[in-house]
């Protein structure tokens, strides 16, 4: 199976995940857990580097939508960044654009974000 | 040469296979002198279509791919031997009604429709092949 990782860790009040491999299920469940996670302690805006997750399909992006809903009760953010243009495509074909934020650069992201 | 060359291909039913016809697609493409945008959207169309072949098909068997190279397109072919599905059935999903939603997932056909010049589906109780095409 492929590869997924990531790396997390805090810019200010932004939670930033670094992601790296195929955003299939499995790595959409990853995003997911490390979200929810810090959710739980109280984080509400987090911030996506798919620099090295230039492949995706529905299915992991489907679990963004579930970070996004679970974001809308405690008033947070989900943002991304670095996104290879057939990820913002797909994004934008399923609508993830007009529930968070895609940015190009981290700066960018977080000065809007703030 | 051939006329319309054609490329097969057989992937089995498991996790990630979807990756294996990307990279098919890709040596295809760029056979074709395709870009990058076009080869892109074709892999990202084949993954959905081999996903919906993986799970809605309930099928364990092999799903065929044939990539025929033609003078201005590609013409590739995703065949499964599942149950077969009523198109007229699907819903075009809206991520308005997903928020609230058990079922966040069924996006598979319209990203294909989207990223694809032209797509058809012939699909009974022995299986469903998509037919999906991409201009140069």
């Amino acid at each position: 199976m492929a590869d997924f990782s990531l790396k997390s860790r805090d810019e200010g009040d932004i939670v930033v995940i670094e992601t790296d491999g195929y955003l299939n299920n499995l790595g959409g469940e990853e995003v997911a857990k490390a979200c929810y996670e810090r959710i739980d302690e109280g984080r509400t805006k987090f911030l996506l580097n798919l620099e090295n997750s230039k492949v995706v399909n529905s299915i992991g992006v489907s679990i963004l939508i579930e970070i996004i809903e679970k974001l809308q009760d405690v008033d947070g953010k989900l943002a991304y960044y670095n996104l290879a243009p057939i990820v913002e495509k797909t994004f934008s074909i399923m609508g993830l654009t007009k529930y968070s934020s895609i940015y190009a650069s981290e700066a960018e992201a977080i000065e809007n974000m703030a | 040469m051939l006329k319309s060359p054609t490329v097969e291909l057989t992937i089995p039913v498991l996790p990630d296979m979807e990756l294996a016809a990307t990279k098919t697609a890709e040596v295809v493409a760029k056979h074709m002198d395709l870009d990058d945008e076009q080869t892109a959207e074709i892999s990202m169309a084949l993954i959905e279509a081999c996903l919906n072949a993986f799970e809605h098909s309930k099928s364990k068997e092999q799903v065929e791919i044939h990539f025929k190279i033609q003078d201005d397109r590609l013409i590739i072919q995703v065949t499964d031997k599942g149950k077969g599905f009523d198109k007229s059935k699907v819903e075009i999903p809206n991520i308005d009604e997903k928020f609230g939603s058990d079922r966040k997932r069924g996006w598979g056909l319209k990203l294909i429709e989207e990223l694809m010049d032209r797509v058809t589906f012939e699909s009974s109780e022995e299986g469903t092949t998509v037919t999906m095409t991409k201009r140069k």
